[in-house]
């Protein structure tokens, strides 16, 4: 990306980054995890063993892994309802995140979260969020408290195309450009609000241009392509980190499942879901890796052992783990003065 | 000890706090360049300059959001909200964000974070500059509620609100900030939250009032007290924690209460407070529990039509008249 403060809304990725071999394996193991987890919640999810409502990130697995591999382990971020795979691609660990989805007392969040809430302060995971823009103020403080501690750290801030017309995400993002913080906006552009197409929902063909109106840079990219969403996001990220303010990064990846699971989506054609699955980010990442004889069969097969026992290790971690006891709901309310 | 207003109080605490922790930061709207709406910031930005004395663009969400972000990586902000009506401009921030991330997190992180706010009833500020709206917080668990009425508490309250490490709304007054003074000390205090203070003692009837309403209570005791009869003024000053004990132990000595709010009567701190006393004093009582509070409508502008819905002075005194059955 070329930040460019003449024309905000104009920058551009360059899509050339050439990453190791050591990257793309991460990158494609971050992605991996992130399928094979989601693949495995919604399985437990049909059997009745989550309660409540799972937002599945199949199909956006480019995007968390993209930006969460370009950060720094000590940077942060803030995640959405859709929100398992900006944990996993931090570094959170499967067994507690399962655990926390079955409501156990060894989840992340002691069972008081659950799917939409899941949060590790020492990875630097600031919370997922419920309500539709619920992060974008948050996030923003914390780039607000990083600049102010002088700490060098950046947010990454995760949202939905439909956050975008909230208010929550005017106010936070009008403040992060006047203030110069150290935050890059990460638009998950999956096409729905539920329901309601963006197209319905925002006059513009390119959400990115949404930027010009912050005065800060913003930029378009295919995500389902996680070396592009890479290179835009290491960009932002540098960007950030040398203290010229924040950017908007939309990544256009079409939502490949519901809402939620369970939903049929009879609002929805059925070629745009047979198109988003026909255009599988994780399979078209792992042809290039063969391909481009980046990783071969053998390589990637190791990376995907690995991450099946990990899910393995996880659902047999959630399984049996306990339920908190009752009383436990009336803990952690506050932090109690010594 | 020296007289101040209330203002000069809040100013004060503020000043002391930002010196003693270079961490605290202000942020608002109109707080720094002319020292706030009210003036009860003036000097922070001169003494400690715009990084952490920011004034904001015209956006409450942010202000509330930005706060919370900061708190949860250690700094620890005071944000203004001009008037507490306003709350309902960031109420998403303030009810899903400040008061559920810490509980909802599993205890991981604190939320070192004041928001200042003022109540304005009694100014023809019409419905949408007339808050008091106490209640909708107390209603929220996971923050607590100070809402002082004189100088000294206003002072002290303020300098523990902003060392808590929990999410704390500070509830100021507009008409309290230049009208009531009171004697604060040089030194150094602080007044720990959930501790009531009794303002005026009496054996026949306590009134329980916060905020404006105990200037109100105290002059409808003086009022009482020619015809005889003896209020004691409980100010519970913090309604999150709340002092339940101090209120009880003087209703179990004068057997009659009145609690006193400027909030609308429905489903408000009186109707709360009220219930507690009627469950764990209920053989204490000689009468039952009564309240005085404002009309359940918005509040209107013409100052005779605001007078009329307001909690009065001679409300309070017409109600321990009707308590000690010295009706006319």
């Amino acid at each position: 990306m070329v930040p460019n403060k003449e024309k905000p809304g104009k920058a551009v990725g360059t899509h050339k980054a050439t990453l190791n071999k050591e990257k793309n394996a991460e990158l494609y193991e971050s992605m991996l995890r992130i399928r094979r987890f989601e693949e495995a919640a919604i399985d437990i999810f049909s059997a009745g063993k989550i309660p409540g409502f799972i937002h599945s990130y199949i199909g956006e697995e480019a995007i968390a892994a993209g930006v969460c591999g370009a950060l720094e382990p000590t940077d942060q971020i803030t995640g959405t309802h859709r929100g398992h795979g900006h944990c996993l691609a931090k570094g959170m660990h499967m067994d507690r995140m399962m655990a926390e989805l079955c409501g156990k007392a060894t989840g992340y969040n002691k069972g008081k979260g659950g799917s939409m809430h899941i949060a590790d302060f020492s990875k630097g995971v600031l919370g997922c969020n419920g309500i539709v823009a619920g992060g974008v103020g948050l996030a923003t403080g914390a780039a607000w408290g990083n600049q102010i501690k002088g700490n060098n750290k950046v947010v990454a801030c995760f949202l939905g195309d439909a956050a975008m017309n909230r208010g929550p995400f005017h106010e936070a993002v009008n403040m992060a450009s006047i203030w110069s913080l150290p935050i890059v906006y990460v638009v998950e552009a999956n096409g729905w609000g539920i329901s309601f197409s963006t197209k319905d929902a925002i006059h513009l063909t390119d959400l990115s241009e949404r930027a010009k109106a912050y005065g800060i840079p913003g930029v378009n990219v295919d995500g389902y392509d996680v070396l592009a969403v890479y290179e835009v996001a290491l960009a932002a990220i540098t960007r950030a980190r040398e203290s010229q303010g924040p950017s908007l990064l939309v990544c256009n990846a079409p939502r490949m499942r519901g809402h939620e699971e369970g939903d049929s989506q009879s609002y929805r054609p059925k070629e745009d879901i047979e198109k988003a699955k026909a255009n599988d980010p994780l399979r078209r990442y792992r042809t290039i890796l063969l391909s481009g004889e980046i990783l071969g069969e053998k390589e990637l097969k190791v990376i995907e052992e690995r991450v099946d026992a990990e899910v393995k290790t996880a659902l047999q971690f959630a399984n049996e783990s306990p339920f908190p006891i009752p009383e436990e709901a009336l803990q952690d309310l506050f932090v109690e003065e010594v | 000890m020296r007289e101040i207003t209330y203002a000069q109080a809040i100013n004060e605490a503020l000043h002391e706090e930002m010196q003693n922790d270079p961490l605290v930061v202000c942020l608002g709207e109109d707080i720094g360049v002319i020292g706030g709406n009210f003036g009860v910031t003036k000097g922070l930005l001169t003494e400690f300059g715009r990084d952490r004395v920011r004034d904001t663009p015209i956006s409450e969400d942010a202000i509330v959001g930005l706060s919370l972000g900061a708190a949860l990586v250690g700094v620890r902000p005071v944000a203004e909200i001009m008037f507490s009506t306003f709350l309902g401009c960031c109420m998403d921030e303030i009810l899903n964000q400040v008061a559920a991330i810490r509980y909802m997190s599993g205890g991981q992180c604190s939320i070192p974070l004041v928001i200042r706010t003022a109540n304005s009833l009694g100014r023809s500020g019409a419905a949408q500059h007339s808050g008091r709206t106490e209640g909708w917080i107390m209603h929220t668990p996971g923050i607590k509620v100070v809402i002082p009425s004189t100088p000294y508490d206003a002072k002290g309250l303020l300098k523990t609100a902003i060392r808590d490490p929990n999410p704390v709304i500070f509830f100021e007054h507009a008409i309290a900030y230049y009208s009531i003074k009171g004697l604060v000390p040089e030194e150094e205090y602080s007044i720990p939250l959930g501790v009531a203070d009794i303002k005026r003692e009496g054996k026949d009837l306590t009134i329980v009032a916060y905020s404006v309403m105990v200037k109100k209570a105290l002059e409808a005791a003086e009022i009482l007290a020619k015809d005889g009869i003896e209020a004691e003024v409980v100010d519970p000053r913090t309604l999150a924690p709340l002092d339940m004990e101090t209120i009880l132990n003087s209703v179990k000595k004068t057997h009659r209460v009145i609690v006193a709010s400027e909030e609308c009567e429905t489903a408000g701190v009186c109707a709360e407070i009220g219930f507690r006393i009627s469950n764990e004093a209920f053989d204490y009582l000689d009468m039952p529990v009564e309240r005085v509070a404002t009309a359940d409508v918005p509040v209107p502008y013409s100052p005779p039509l605001e007078k009329y819905m307001m909690a009065k002075t001679e409300d309070i005194v017409g109600r321990a008249r009707k308590l000690m059955g010295r009706e006319e």
